[in-house]
C-alpha cells in the first residue's frame, strides 16, 4: 500500500476510536464535565497528563530545535519536565485536597475575593488561548504534509474531531481519549527513534545508543563524530552551548515555573479520587513524559550526525531518495550558489547552499531508516494524536472557566446544573471557533506568544499558588498585587522586545542579559516579593481561612469527614 | 507542644526542603552553572555535564517525585493522616 493510504488509514482508525471512547464516556453532569467525575485511576491520569502536556511542538518540532542548537536544546528538556517536580511536591496534592473544579476556583477562594478570581480566570483564558491557536496550526500542518489537502481543510478537520468529544465529553470524554492519544504518541516516537538508533549505532535503546560508538566499525563515540563533523563545517561543538549561562539558567527557571503554573495541567490533578493519587499520578506523568523527553535529545544527536554526513561537501547528484523528497516540499531548500555541484553547509550565511526546516528531523526520521510505508502513517496519527490532546484540555480549562467562574461565581450564582452544563457545552464549542480561526489565520508572532504563555504562567499562577499554600499569613491585598506586578512587569518587557523593538532584541539590551523567554523568572520573583511586602503592612487574612490552609495541609481532617465539598 | 497537624507539616516541610535540593542540584548544578566543569569527566561517550543536561537531570526529576510519594505516604500513615 502506498505511504497516502496508509496515512489515511491509520490516521482514520484513530479517529474513530477517539471517538468512540467519546461516546462512551460523555458527561452527564457537571462534576463529570469539569473533573470527569473525579473518579479517574492515578495511572490513566497520568498518561492523561502526558498527553496533555506533549504538543504538536514536543512531537514535530522539539527534536529539530535541540538538534541545531546542541547542548542549549537543554532548556526545553529540563524546562519541560523539572515543572512536574514543583507540581507533584508543591502544588498538586494540596489543589486535590482543596477540592474545587478549577484554579480560579482556588484563587478566588483562598484570596477571598472577587477581583482575585477575575484577574485568574483573565490570565487562565489568556494563556489557554495563546496555546491553542498553536495546536490548530499543527494540526492543519500535519494533514497538510501526510495527507497533501490544504492546511485549513486540515485545521477544519482537527476543528470537528475535538468539537465532537470536548463538548461532548467534557473532562470525562477527554481523560480516556488522551489516555489512548498517550498510546498513539508514543509509540509513533519510539518505532522510528529506535530504528535510527540500531541505524547509527547499533543500539535497541536510543538513550543508550546515544552515549555509544558508531555502528560503522570506526569505534569513534556519536557525540564525539557529531562535535568533529560541526567544528569541521564551521559550527559550534554539538556538546557545547553558545547562550551565556544566566540565560540558560532563567529560561530553564521560566519554563519550569510555568509549567507548573500552566492550568491545564493544574486541573488534571483535580479528576483523581484522593490526595494520595494526585501524588502518584504526578509520578506516573512525568515517567510517562521522560519516556519522550529522554529520546527526543538521541533523535536530535541521530539526525543532525546523519544529516552532516550526507551533506558534508558530498555531490548534490549523489543525495539520498529523502533529501529530494522533502526538497519538494520546501523544507529543505539546495541553492548551489558557487556552481560546483557539491553542497556546501556552513553558518556563514553569505555562502551556505542548504536550507532546513528543524521539524524535518523528526519528520524524515522514517524514510532515512527505511522504515516501511506504515511507519510513516503513524507517524502522522502520533503528531495529530499530540495536537488534538493538548488542545482539547486547552479547550476545556476556557469553557470551564467562561461557564462556571465567570457565569456561574460571578454573575448568575443560582444556575441549575443543567443550564450550567449547557453553558460550558457552548462555551467550548466557542472556544473551538475561535482557536480553528486562529489555527486558520495564525498572528506572525506565534513562537513569542508561546513564550507569553509561560512567563506569565509564572510570574502569576505559581507564585500565588504556592503562597496560598505555604504561607498562613498571605492575604487578599498582597496576592492580588503580587499578581498584577508579575504579570505587568513580565508582559511589559516581551511585549518590548518581541513586539514593539523586535531590533532590540539582543543580549546587548536585555536586562541582567536575560532574553524574553526567561524573563517571567524574574516576574515571578517580583510578584513573591510584592506579595510578601504588601501582605506584612496589611491585615491578616480572616480566621476560617487560616483555618481552610490548615486543612488542605493535610490529606485527611481527623475530626471532619474529608468529602468533596461542592461551592 | 506542637498538635499532630503541626508536627506532619514540619517533617513534610524538611522532605521538601531535601528533595528541591537534589532538583536544583541536579538540573541548575549540573546540567547548567557547573556543566563545563563537569565535561572534563565522561560517562561512555558523553561529556558527564552534557549527560545532566540532555539525559540524567529527567531520570533524576521522575526518580524524585516516587521518592516523595513513599515518604509521604510513611508519613500519612504514621500521623494517621492516611485516606481510607
Amino acid at each position: 500500500m502506498s505511504i497516502q493510504g496508509w496515512t489515511f488509514l491509520i490516521v482514520g482508525l484513530s479517529f474513530a476510536l477517539y471517538i468512540g471512547i467519546a461516546y462512551m464516556a460523555r458527561a452527564v453532569s457537571t462534576g463529570d464535565f469539569y473533573i470527569a467525575g473525579g473518579k479517574v485511576s492515578p495511572l490513566a491520569n497520568g498518561m492523561a497528563t502526558a498527553a496533555d502536556w506533549m504538543s504538536a511542538a514536543s512531537f514535530i518540532s522539539m527534536a529539530g530545535l535541540i538538534s541545531f542548537m546542541g547542548r542549549d536544546g537543554s532548556v526545553y528538556l529540563m524546562g519541560w519536565t523539572g515543572g512536574y517536580v514543583l507540581l507533584a511536591l508543591l502544588l498538586a496534592p494540596y489543589l486535590r485536597k482543596f477540592g474545587k473544579f478549577t484554579v480560579p476556583d482556588f484563587v478566588g477562594d483562598r484570596y477571598y475575593s472577587r477581583t482575585a478570581r477575575l484577574v485568574a480566570v483573565v490570565c487562565a483564558v489568556f494563556i489557554s488561548f495563546t496555546y491553542v491557536a498553536g495546536q490548530m496550526r499543527g494540526v492543519g500542518i500535519v494533514f497538510s504534509r501526510f495527507l497533501e489537502v490544504e492546511i485549513t481543510t486540515g485545521v477544519f478537520i482537527g476543528m470537528v474531531i475535538v468539537f465532537f468529544y470536548a463538548v461532548l465529553g467534557g473532562m470525562k470524554g477527554i481523560t480516556y481519549t488522551q489516555v489512548a492519544q498517550y498510546c498513539v504518541l508514543i509509540f509513533a516516537y519510539l518505532v522510528p527513534a529506535i530504528f535510527i538508533s540500531i541505524l547509527m549505532t547499533g543500539n535497541v535503546i536510543p538513550q543508550i545508543g546515544f552515549g555509544g560508538t558508531l555502528a560503522d566499525g570506526s569505534g569513534t563515540y556519536l557525540l564525539d563524530r557529531l562535535d568533529g563533523l560541526s567544528t569541521e563545517m564551521g559550527f559550534d561543538p554539538y556538546t557545547d552551548g553558545s547562550k551565556s549561562t544566566i540565560d540558560v539558567f532563567f529560561i530553564t527557571a521560566a519554563l519550569m515555573v510555568g509549567t507548573a503554573g500552566l492550568p491545564h495541567v493544574i486541573v488534571r490533578f483535580f479528576t483523581v479520587p484522593k490526595v494520595k493519587d494526585a501524588r502518584i499520578s504526578a509520578g506516573y506523568a512525568l515517567l510517562f513524559i521522560a519516556i519522550l523527553y529522554t529520546t527526543a535529545p538521541a533523535v536530535a544527536g541521530f539526525a543532525r550526525a546523519n544529516l552532516l554526513e550526507t551533506v558534508d561537501n558530498a555531490p548534490y547528484a549523489d543525495v539520498p531518495e529523502w533529501f529530494t523528497s522533502w526538497e519538494n516540499t520546501g523544507l529543505i531548500e539546495f541553492n548551489d550558489i558557487d556552481g560546483d555541484g557539491n553542497i556546501n553547509y556552513t553558518p556563514d550565511e553569505s555562502t551556505n547552499e542548504l536550507v532546513i526546516d528543524p521539524d524535518i528531523m523528526v519528520l524524515a526520521n522514517p524514510e532515512i531508516a527505511q522504515l516501511p510505508n506504515w511507519v510513516i502513517g503513524l507517524v502522522a496519527a502520533g503528531g495529530l494524536a499530540a495536537a488534538l490532546s493538548t488542545a482539547a484540555g486547552l479547550l476545556l480549562v476556557i469553557s470551564t472557566s467562561v461557564a462556571r467562574d465567570l457565569i456561574r461565581r460571578t454573575f448568575v450564582p443560582d444556575i441549575t446544573q443543567q443550564r450550567e452544563l449547557l453553558f460550558a457545552r457552548v462555551a467550548a464549542g466557542g472556544a473551538v471557533i475561535v482557536a480553528g480561526y486562529f489555527g486558520i489565520n495564525p498572528p506572525g508572532f506565534v513562537a513569542q506568544t508561546v513564550a507569553f504563555a509561560f512567563g506569565l504562567a509564572a510570574a502569576s499562577f505559581f507564585p500565588v499558588i504556592l503562597l496560598g499554600i505555604f504561607s498562613k499569613r498571605m492575604n487578599k491585598e498582597g496576592a492580588i498585587c503580587g499578581m498584577i506586578a508579575g504579570i505587568v512587569f513580565t508582559a511589559a518587557y516581551i511585549i518590548y522586545f518581541a513586539f514593539m523593538f523586535p531590533e532590540l532584541n539582543n543580549s546587548e539590551n536585555w536586562l541582567f542579559g536575560i532574553s524574553p523567554e526567561g524573563i517571567g523568572t524574574l516576574g515571578m520573583v517580583i510578584n513573591l516579593v510584592t506579595a510578601i511586602t504588601v501582605s506584612r503592612f496589611t491585615k491578616e487574612p480572616p480566621l476560617e481561612i487560616r483555618e481552610m490552609v490548615e486543612t488542605i495541609r493535610v490529606p485527611r481532617d481527623l475530626e471532619k469527614g474529608s468529602g468533596r465539598g461542592d461551592g | 507542644m506542637k498538635t499532630k497537624a503541626q508536627q506532619y507539616w514540619r517533617q513534610n516541610l524538611i522532605y521538601l526542603a531535601i528533595l528541591l535540593a537534589v532538583w536544583f542540584i541536579v538540573s541548575y548544578g549540573a546540567g547548567i552553572l557547573f556543566v563545563d566543569w563537569l565535561d572534563q569527566f565522561r560517562l561512555g561517550g558523553f561529556k558527564l555535564g552534557f549527560w545532566f543536561a540532555q539525559q540524567g537531570s529527567i531520570y533524576v526529576f521522575v526518580i524524585l517525585i516516587f521518592v516523595y510519594v513513599y515518604l509521604m505516604n510513611r508519613l500519612d500513615k504514621k500521623f494517621e493522616f492516611d485516606e481510607v
